[in-house]
């Protein structure tokens, strides 16, 4: 069994990629219970879907997808957080223009440009193509989200939980929005490479959506969160690896697998203490 | 005359002087004038749309004024945040958190200096103290999804408690919780009252209101009345801000309908 575990560190870019879904899965499942308890799952995927544009021209001037990180993650943010803020067509209808326009026009600005990106691994990920650059930008993202999301945990949780009571508070409400947002992005973007634009939203919704239904208090269910979104990743690169899959369908794939399970865990503690009552 | 008398009688708190909010060319509030001292419990009553949310939101800091003056303690409400805690309608508040009460309680303490990941002990202490004075101490954590609409209530008044301000507003305090938990929340704004703190509640319950408030305050958009709730509930008054439903009002209150006192 350990031999098999271990079979993989035998290649290099097979433990870059390890070390990369691990980083990409633990910090998309970190911002996940703040993302499902907010209703931001599809704003994540109007973020994940907008970075295609930038990619388009940011390969296009000879940079990897993982160097734009950090740029394009703030340019989506506050691009996305004004145009929601400001407009008057209500937010999810906002977000579904700029999710579909902003997608359209990457793959308009790719025949354009010429820019040569494999859109396959572009839109599903493709983690085994990783080099030791990208390595150290994602591990560099995952800790930088850590600290960020530790050194204003409770700040983000009261703007969550009760923004009016936030600003009334005196909490610099417009900066946490933002703040979150660009925390949100920056994991979106720093995770392109390992599970794709397609895909990324399960990495961060589906690990989060079952450790809220295995866990009673959000601070665990972050813990778990993570937990999930660590295996989801890991096992889903072993698959991909043994079994020649596909890795960020794979990843999501495990992940859904958990939340069946915790599904279907409740549902069976549900009717457990339904039964207890009604003997008693 | 006890103490909580020579305060109120004798230190304004709040003064709104022709206090106007306008959102575009719609009037929320027009020209509403009122002085309410310090350690007074009043219910601020009024129709859906009448300007009880907009005034508490003025109040909180949260909007500002078009025309007119509101001053707390002579300064603007945005100068005193952290004087004043809000609890907001229940609706305004993303439930889907599955907070510990402790959590929700903390945040009466939480600041935009707050980075630290685990509260000092100083800080459990004071969330403690404020839960136990709801009554709510045994909570301290359980999931804010197992509590009753009552008991949710409970838990922000507590971390209104927890923030310590001098000013206390509920809006629509009483809605969406039954009778017997109206009653638990009413005993306890009686005490919290009782240590001196100027509390203002948006209600839509007018009646018996003099059993339970010092003043109340009128709105539709502009102030109908305010004052003592026996006096200044008038049948005119109730027709100013809901039109002929005096209805509204049981037989048990006592309303100056021929300015005849209330008997």
């Amino acid at each position: 069994m350990i031999e098999i575990l271990l079979d993989p560190f035998r290649y290099d870019f097979m433990i870059r990629s390890l070390i990369t879904a691990f980083a990409s899965g633990a910090m998309l499942s970190l911002l996940g219970p703040f993302t499902i308890n907010r209703n931001m799952g599809f704003m994540a995927d109007a973020m994940a879907h907008a970075t295609l544009p930038i990619i388009a021209v940011g390969v296009f001037l000879g940079f990897s997808i993982s160097e734009l990180g950090v740029p394009a993650a703030i340019l989506i943010a506050i691009f996305l957080g004004l145009i929601i803020k400001n407009t008057s067509v209500g937010e999810d209808t906002a977000i579904g223009i700029i999710f579909s326009s902003f997608f359209a026009l990457g793959f308009v600005l790719i025949s354009l440009l010429n820019v040569t990106v494999n859109l396959e691994d572009l839109l599903f990920g493709q983690i085994l193509a990783v080099n030791i650059s990208d390595v150290y930008i994602v591990v560099s993202l995952l800790i930088l989200v850590i600290l960020v999301t530790v050194i204003y945990f409770k700040q983000l949780l009261f703007y969550s939980f009760d923004p009016i009571g936030a600003e009334v508070k005196g909490l610099n409400t417009t900066f946490l929005n933002y703040l979150f947002l660009i925390l949100l992005s920056t994991a979106i973007v720093g995770s392109l490479q390992t599970v794709g634009i397609i895909l990324v939203l399960s990495m961060l919704i589906i690990p989060a959506a079952a450790a809220k239904l295995v866990t009673e208090t959000f601070t665990v269910s972050i813990g778990v969160s993570v937990l999930f979104g660590t295996i989801s990743s890991i096992t889903g690169l072993y698959l991909s690896y043994f079994l020649n899959l596909p890795s960020g369908p794979s990843m999501s794939l495990v992940a859904t697998t958990i939340f069946v399970f915790a599904f279907l865990s409740k549902k069976i503690r549900k009717k457990g203490s339904l039964a207890t009552v009604t003997v008693s | 005359m006890d103490t909580k008398e020579v305060n109120s009688a004798s230190t304004p708190l709040i003064i709104s002087d022709g206090c106007c909010v306008h959102f575009g060319n719609i009037p929320a509030l027009e020209s509403v004038n009122f002085s309410i001292n310090k350690g007074k419990k009043v219910a601020v009553v009024g129709p859906n749309g009448g300007g009880k949310s907009t005034l508490f939101n003025v109040l909180a800091g949260l909007i500002p004024l078009t025309e007119g003056s509101l001053t707390i303690e002579g300064k603007s409400p945005s100068e005193v945040k952290g004087k004043v805690s809000y609890v907001p309608q229940k609706d305004l508040i993303n439930w889907n958190f599955p907070l510990s009460v402790k959590q929700v309680v903390e945040m009466g303490l939480t600041t935009r200096n707050s980075f630290a990941l685990f509260s000092r002990n100083k800080v459990n202490e004071k969330i403690k103290k404020a839960l136990e004075d709801v009554g709510l101490l045994e909570k301290i954590n359980k999931s804010i999804k197992n509590l009753s609409g009552g008991q949710l209530q409970r838990v922000l008044i507590a971390r209104a408690l927890a923030q310590d301000s001098e000013i206390l507003l509920l809006d629509e305090a009483f809605s969406a919780v039954d009778i017997g938990a109206q009653e638990d929340i009413m005993q306890l704004i009686d005490n919290i009252n009782l240590d001196g703190k100027t509390i203002l509640i948006a209600t839509h319950d007018v009646n018996n209101l003099e059993e339970k408030f010092d003043e109340v305050l009128c709105l539709n958009k502009h102030c109908c009345a305010y004052g003592d709730p026996a006096e200044v509930l008038t049948s005119e008054v109730i027709e100013e801000m809901y039109g002929s439903h005096n209805s509204l009002l049981n037989n048990k209150t006592h309303f100056n309908n021929e300015g005849s006192g209330n008997d």
